[in-house]
C-alpha cells in the first residue's frame, strides 16, 4: 500500500530539533573572581563593588543562613546538583572606565547586542524603551535615565541603587523575599552581582516600558541578579525582562530574585521573555533557572506577572503575589514551553490576606520532545481575606506522546465567604486540526504556530505589543524547526 | 478537469474505496450519494490528502498532474477545497485571521504580495452578505461554541473567500434547518461559473433542490455503482438505495 501517512516521528523529530539561535560568546576582557564561595568571596565581591558596610553585613549573614540550608528537591524536575565550590560567583566585563555615553560602549559588547537584536541606539529612537542591560553580572548601559529622572523616576542598576539611593534600598531589599525565604533566595542575598532597581514616586505612570535585558556570557559563571521594583502610592510602571545565554556544554546557574513592592493604589505590570540556553538534545548544557520572584500588594494594588518561558535546561520559578491590601489584585498569565529534554516546574502563589483581594490565574504550558512541563500553584486564602475571589485556569497542550503535562494545584481557604474556581484541561495539537489548516493551504509548519499561537492568545495578549511580537517569534523557534 | 481512476484506499488496513472512477469537468455539478458507510466521505477526505487514509492503487488527476504525489497544502494552493462534515475548532484563532492566514499562505505559493487589509475586509464583507454572514462573526473563534449550522456557514465562507477551482462539500446540508439550507444552497449556486466545479457529497435529496446536479452517482460498499442525471436524485429519494445496491452486491459478490 502507497503510505500517504506522514510519519508522525519524522514530524515529531524535525519539530524538535531547532538549534539554539543565541548560542554566540563575546570576546570581552573579563574581571573575573576565581570559583567557589565562602566568606572571603562574598566579602571580595562586596569590596569589587564599592559596598557600605551595611550591605556587606547583609550579605554575610545571607551567606551564613545560605550554609545551614538544604536545596530543595521537592519540585518535579530531575538533575544533578550544581556543586558551589565549581562556580564562579563574579564576573564583570572589564570596563576601562565610566561611560558617558552608549557610544564609549565596548565595540565588542556592541556587537553583542546587536545579535541579540537590540540595538541600544534604535531602541533609544524608537521604540521610547529604557533599557538596563545586565550582563553577566555588570549593568552595563542604561539608557534614558535623565529623561525619566524628570519625573522622579529611578531606574539604575542595583549597584548604583546601594549607593545612590540607601535609604530605599535599606528600607525594601528583602523584605518581600527574605534571605532565609529559601536555598536560592539565600544564595543569592550573599552573591548577587547586579540587577536592576526602580522606584516610581507618588502618582506617577511612567511613560515608557523600563526593560532589563539579562545574558550570561563568562563560561561557568552563575548569574545572580537582585531586582527591585517600588511602586510608590498610585504610581504604574510597566517592566519587561528578557534574557538569552550563550551555549555551552556546562550547565550555567541562573538564581535570581525579584521583589516588588506596590504601595496603595500603584499598578506594576511585569513581563517577561525567558530564553536562556535549554540545553541540546541529548540534554547537555542549559541554564539551570532557580528564580523567586514575588510582590506584595498593599490597599488596591494590583501586580500583573506575566512570561513567557521557553528556555532553561530546569526552570524552577513562581512569580508569586501577597495581597496584603484590602481590595488587591493578583495576576499571572504564564506560557511555560518545554521542548527536547527541558524540564519545568513552574507557577505562581497567591497569598490572600486582604479583604476582598481578587486573583486570577491563566497557566498555559506546551510540552514537545521528551520534556516535561508542571504547573504548581498556590492559592491561599486567610482568615481575614474575606470576600476574596480566585479563578484558576490550566491548560496544557501536549505534541507527541513522549513528553509529560503535571499539574499540581495546591488550595487553601480558611474562610466562608470567598469563592475559588479552578479549570484545568489537557489538550494535543490535533492531527485533524492540521489536516484543516493544510486543506486552506496552510501549511503544517504556518499551522503549528497557529494553533499554537490561538492556544496562548490569552496570555500573549497580556504583553506589550513589541514584546508579544518577540515572544511569537521565540514560541515559534522553539517548537518548530524545519518542518516541511 | 478531475479524473480519478480505479482509486482504492482504506484506513488501518480496512479498504473502503474498492476502484472509484469519476471524472468532472469545469461548469459541473456533481452529486454522489449513498447510504452510510458507503464511501463518501473518505472519497473526499483521500481527494483533500487526508493523510489517515492510505491509497492502495489509482490516480486521481486534477488538470492533468496526479494529485497523489502533492501535500495537501499544495493540492489547496492548485484550487481544492473541503467544506468538512465536521468542522474542526481552532481556539483562539479568529475568523478573519485563519482566512488571512490561508489566504497569504496560498498568495505567497503563487508569489503574489500579501493582500492589502482593506481589501481583504471589503471582499469578507462582499461574501458575508452572500451568505447573510453579520461582521460580528469574523472575530469569532473559529468554530468554538459555533452551531451545526453556523460551522457549515463558515465553511461555505471560507469557499467563497477562497474562489476554488473545485470545491468538494462533504455532507454540508447535515445541521441545517431549511433557512440557512436555503441560505447556503443560494451562496454556492452564486459562486458556481463556467470555470469552476463542484462536488456535493449528501445522504438525502433536499440540499439538491435548491442546488440543481448536472450528474448524480451513488456509492456504495467503495464502488459507484450507478451514474444518471438530476432524475436520479428524485428516483433515489422516492425509492430508497436498496434497489440499486442489491443489484451491485450481486455483482460484486457482497
Amino acid at each position: 500500500m502507497k503510505q500517504q501517512r506522514l510519519s508522525e516521528d519524522k514530524l515529531l523529530e524535525q519539530v524538535t530539533s531547532t538549534e539554539y539561535k543565541y548560542g554566540f560568546t563575546t570576546k570581552i576582557d573579563s574581571d573575573t573572581i576565581a570559583k567557589g564561595l565562602s566568606e572571603d568571596v562574598v566579602r571580595l565581591i562586596s569590596k569589587k563593588k564599592e559596598e557600605p558596610q551595611w550591605m556587606l553585613d547583609y550579605r554575610l549573614k545571607a551567606y551564613h543562613t545560605w550554609l545551614e540550608m538544604e536545596e530543595p528537591d521537592w519540585a518535579n524536575v530531575n538533575y544533578s546538583k550544581p556543586d558551589y565550590q565549581e562556580i564562579i560567583y563574579y564576573s564583570a566585563p572589564k570596563q576601562k572606565k565610566k561611560l558617558n555615553s552608549l557610544d564609549d560602549l565596548d565595540p565588542e559588547l556592541k556587537k553583542t547586542f546587536d545579535k541579540l537584536g537590540i540595538s541600544l541606539n534604535e531602541q533609544k529612537r524608537l521604540s521610547g524603551v529604557a533599557v538596563d542591560i545586565v550582563m553577566d553580572s555588570v549593568s552595563v548601559a542604561t539608557s534614558f535615565k535623565s529623561k525619566l529622572a524628570e519625573l522622579g523616576i529611578i531606574f539604575c542598576s542595583i549597584s548604583e541603587a546601594i549607593k545612590e539611593h540607601p535609604e530605599l534600598v535599606k528600607k525594601y531589599l528583602g523584605t518581600v523575599v527574605p534571605a532565609r525565604d529559601n536555598f536560592f533566595a539565600a544564595l543569592n542575598a550573599a552573591v548577587f552581582s547586579d540587577g536592576s532597581f526602580c522606584y516610581i514616586p507618588k502618582g506617577s505612570k511612567c511613560p515608557m516600558e523600563l526593560s532589563t535585558y539579562f545574558r550570561i556570557n563568562e563560561a561557568g559563571t552563575g548569574q545572580f541578579e537582585r531586582t527591585l521594583l517600588i511602586a510608590d502610592e498610585g504610581s504604574y510602571v510597566s517592566y519587561l525582562e528578557g534574557c538569552t545565554a550563550p551555549q555551552r556544554d556546562e550547565n550555567q546557574l541562573h538564581a535570581a530574585v525579584v521583589e516588588l513592592i506596590a504601595m496603595d493604589n500603584a499598578e506594576i505590570k511585569y513581563s517577561t521573555v525567558q530564553n536562556w540556553y535549554p540545553g541540546d538534545k541529548e540534554g547537555k548544557g542549559g541554564v539551570f533557572n532557580f528564580v523567586t520572584k514575588r510582590g506584595v500588594c498593599h490597599k488596591k494594588a494590583k501586580i500583573s506577572w506575566t512570561q513567557v518561558e521557553t528556555g532553561s535546561a530546569i526552570t524552577w520559578k513562581y512569580p508569586s503575589c501577597i495581597l496584603k491590601g484590602d481590595g488587591s489584585i493578583g495576576e499571572f498569565f504564564s506560557v511555560a514551553v518545554t521542548n527536547n529534554l527541558q524540564q519545568a516546574d513552574t507557577g505562581t502563589k497567591m497569598i490572600h490576606l486582604g479583604k476582598n483581594s481578587k486573583s486570577t490565574i491563566i497557566a498555559k504550558g506546551i510540552c514537545a520532545g521528551k520534556s516535561n512541563g508542571s504547573y504548581r500553584g498556590l492559592v491561599q486564602i486567610s482568615k481575614g481575606a474575606k470576600n476574596s475571589r480566585n479563578f484558576s485556569q490550566c491548560d496544557s497542550l501536549l505534541m507527541g506522546d513522549k513528553c509529560g503535562s503535571h499539574t499540581f494545584p495546591y488550595i487553601e481557604v480558611k474562610n466562608s465567604s470567598s469563592k475559588i474556581e479552578h479549570e484545568a484541561t489537557t489538550s494535543k495539537i490535533g492531527e485533524d486540526q492540521i489536516f484543516y489548516c493544510n486543506q486552506r493551504g496552510i501549511g503544517t509548519e504556518e499551522a503549528i504556530a497557529l494553533i499554537v499561537n490561538g492556544y496562548c492568545k490569552d496570555v500573549l495578549n497580556q504583553l506589550p505589543m513589541e514584546f508579544a511580537v518577540e515572544a511569537q517569534k521565540l514560541l515559534e523557534i522553539s517548537l518548530e524547526g524545519s518542518v516541511g | 478537469m478531475l479524473k480519478i481512476e480505479n482509486l482504492k484506499a482504506g484506513i488501518e488496513g480496512v479498504e473502503i474505496l474498492k476502484g472509484v472512477n469519476l471524472s468532472v469537468n469545469s461548469g459541473e455539478v456533481h452529486a454522489i450519494m449513498g447510504p452510510n458507510g458507503s464511501g463518501k466521505s473518505t472519497l473526499a477526505s483521500v481527494i483533500a490528502g487526508n493523510e489517515c487514509y492510505e491509497v492502495g492503487a489509482g490516480s486521481i488527476l486534477f488538470e492533468g498532474e496526479d494529485l497523489l504525489d502533492l501535500d495537501p497544502d499544495q493540492r489547496a494552493h492548485k484550487g481544492i477545497f473541503l467544506s468538512f462534515q465536521y468542522p474542526v475548532e481552532i481556539p483562539g484563532i479568529s475568523v478573519s485571521n485563519f482566512i488571512k492566514t490561508a489566504i497569504t499562505e496560498k498568495r505567497k505559493v503563487l508569489g503574489l504580495e500579501p493582500i492589502s487589509a482593506k481589501d481583504l475586509l471589503s471582499k469578507m464583507r462582499e461574501k458575508m452578505e452572500l451568505l447573510n454572514i453579520k461582521i460580528g462573526y469574523l472575530s469569532r473563534n473559529m468554530n468554538e461554541g459555533f452551531s451545526g449550522g453556523e460551522k457549515k456557514r463558515n465553511e461555505i465562507f471560507q469557499m467563497a473567500m477562497m474562489k476554488p477551482k473545485l470545491a468538494i462539500l462533504d455532507e454540508t446540508d447535515s445541521g441545517l434547518d431549511i433557512d440557512a439550507l436555503r441560505t447556503v444552497a443560494n451562496g454556492v449556486t452564486k459562486l458556481k461559473n463556467k470555470d469552476n466545479a463542484t462536488i456535493i457529497i449528501t445522504h438525502y435529496q433536499r440540499l439538491l433542490d435548491y442546488i440543481i446536479p448536472d450528474f448524480v452517482h451513488v456509492l456504495h460498499d467503495g464502488r459507484i455503482i450507478k451514474s444518471g442525471g438530476k432524475e436520479l436524485a428524485h428516483e433515489l429519494e422516492e425509492k430508497g438505495y436498496d434497489w440499486i445496491t442489491k443489484e451491485a452486491d450481486k455483482k460484486w459478490g457482497c
